[in-house]
């Protein structure tokens, strides 16, 4: 059994963003999936920041410091690209206007609550960003984290012991030993990577999985 | 005749007070008024509270104000960047306050301010460490959290291009929060690259009137993107 890289990861995520999508992919991992949605899709980026139509990265001695995403790197934007304020921005995830929002996480649990803004400690200083306005805001929101923590334990959990960013949020996780679907049912597995029967990812997860 | 124009930077923000709340634009450093902010560090107003979006980048800005201890309170949603030493340095001593804001109800409750809404509803943050102690209702089968208006003495906010009147044209996503802080504040002061004459702003790319702006103040900065442009 070989786990799926981050970049297999990014390449699954990207295969289930459809056509005419509006989508905002959150800072860290989710950033790669931009680089693997499908060339014949027309896919438009959004940025919390302010800015509809994203490009890729620019080339170096391209730069512009007044053209930046969320993670506050440099980019560009594509011809149909539209500039908005803040209000503006939240509005289009809160009103329900954005199809997908890729997120990272420390937790998710069974029933779909998210974790990913703060690891709870004490000494940590704690920033949230856009996260909670994303993980309700949009009207998908998938999941993108390795299955395991360093230490082997789910990450896929009955109820997450991190604060929470939403609760109930989540529709989809991608892992990379897995897809997994927040059902009202429980979660369901969709897919495993090559050679992972579903009991050793049950043995692995420690969650109720259904096939 | 209508001018708001102010002569210097200096002049822009002479009146600032002790313990005002001051909003800062800017998301990162794009839309930052670093001029206007350089005016305040050396105006010396202390005990400010500052509302923006971070709360500082290595030494300049507003990681400065926090640097001299001129900040008692930050409200932001997301503090912690890899160069905000200086705010991480006084909060791990109790030395500033923060009140940590998603980014969405931050940008809510300044354009709520700006628009005379007394209070709102909003899912952001249900059921998390950011409502405790929040009101909360649920309508239409959804939970929400009741979220007040923010607003602030002075909003300091940079914009591309300015009129005498207080027109402001921005510039790609320097654009972030100035038009919802020049709403909500009693004084508003935009450091412009350019003072233009009225009418030479396209009035259809006008994202904030002139109501919103009380001086407009020009910055004589070397424009790199200029530069950039003229190459390109």
């Amino acid at each position: 059994m070989k786990k799926f890289s981050r970049e297999e990861m990014a390449a699954r995520v990207a295969r289930d963003i459809p056509e005419g999508a509006y989508v905002n992919l959150g800072i860290g991992l989710p950033t790669l999936v931009a680089n693997h949605l499908p060339k014949g899709r027309e896919i438009i980026l959004h940025t919390e920041n302010g800015l509809l139509g994203m490009g890729p990265a620019p080339e170096k001695g391209h730069e512009d410091p007044d053209l930046i995403n969320a993670g506050k790197q440099p980019v560009t934007m594509l011809p149909g690209a539209s500039f908005f304020h803040h209000a503006d921005s939240f509005a289009m995830m809160r009103g329900g206007h954005l199809d997908f929002c890729v997120l990272g996480a420390f937790q998710v649990s069974a029933t779909g609550d998210l974790a990913n803004w703060h690891t709870g400690a004490p000494d940590a200083i704690p920033a949230v960003g856009g996260a909670m306005d994303l993980a309700i805001g949009a009207k998908q929101v998938y999941v993108m984290m390795e299955h395991l923590t360093k230490s082997g334990e789910s990450k896929v959990v009955a109820k997450c012991t991190y604060p929470l960013t939403g609760v109930g949020c989540v529709n989809r996780i991608f892992t990379d030993l897995a897809v997994i679907d927040v059902t009202p049912k429980g979660l369901k597995v969709l897919e495993m990577i090559e050679g992972l029967a579903l009991d050793e990812l049950q043995r692995l997860t420690g969650v109720t999985l259904h096939g | 005749m209508i001018d708001k124009r102010v002569a210097s930077i200096d002049a822009a923000v002479a009146d600032v007070a002790d313990g005002m709340t001051i909003m800062i634009g800017g998301f990162g450093t794009a839309g930052m008024p670093m001029e206007l902010l350089d005016g305040l560090i050396r105006q010396g107003a202390r005990d400010l509270t500052i509302v923006s979006n971070n709360a500082g980048n290595a030494e300049t800005g507003i990681a400065l104000l926090l640097k001299e201890r001129r900040v008692r309170k930050v409200i932001c949603s997301f503090p912690r960047q890899t160069d905000s030493w200086h705010f991480d340095k006084l909060y791990k001593e109790k030395a500033v306050e923060l009140e940590l804001v998603p980014q969405g109800n931050l940008a809510e409750r300044i354009r709520a301010a700006g628009s005379g809404i007394g209070a709102f509803f909003t899912p952001t943050g249900y059921g998390t460490l950011l409502a405790e102690g929040k009101e909360t209702r649920e309508i239409d089968g959804r939970h929400y959290v009741l979220e007040y208006p923010i607003r602030a003495d002075f909003a300091l906010i940079k914009a591309e291009r300015g009129d005498r009147w207080g027109n402001l044209v921005y510039r790609k996503t320097a654009r972030n929060f100035g038009p919802i802080m020049a709403s909500a504040a009693r004084c508003t002061v935009a450091q412009v690259q350019h003072i233009v004459a009225l009418g030479e702003l396209d009035p259809e790319a006008v994202a904030t009137p002139g109501i919103f702006v009380h001086r407009v103040v020009a910055v004589d900065v070397p424009d790199a993107r200029a530069a950039a442009q003229a190459e390109a």
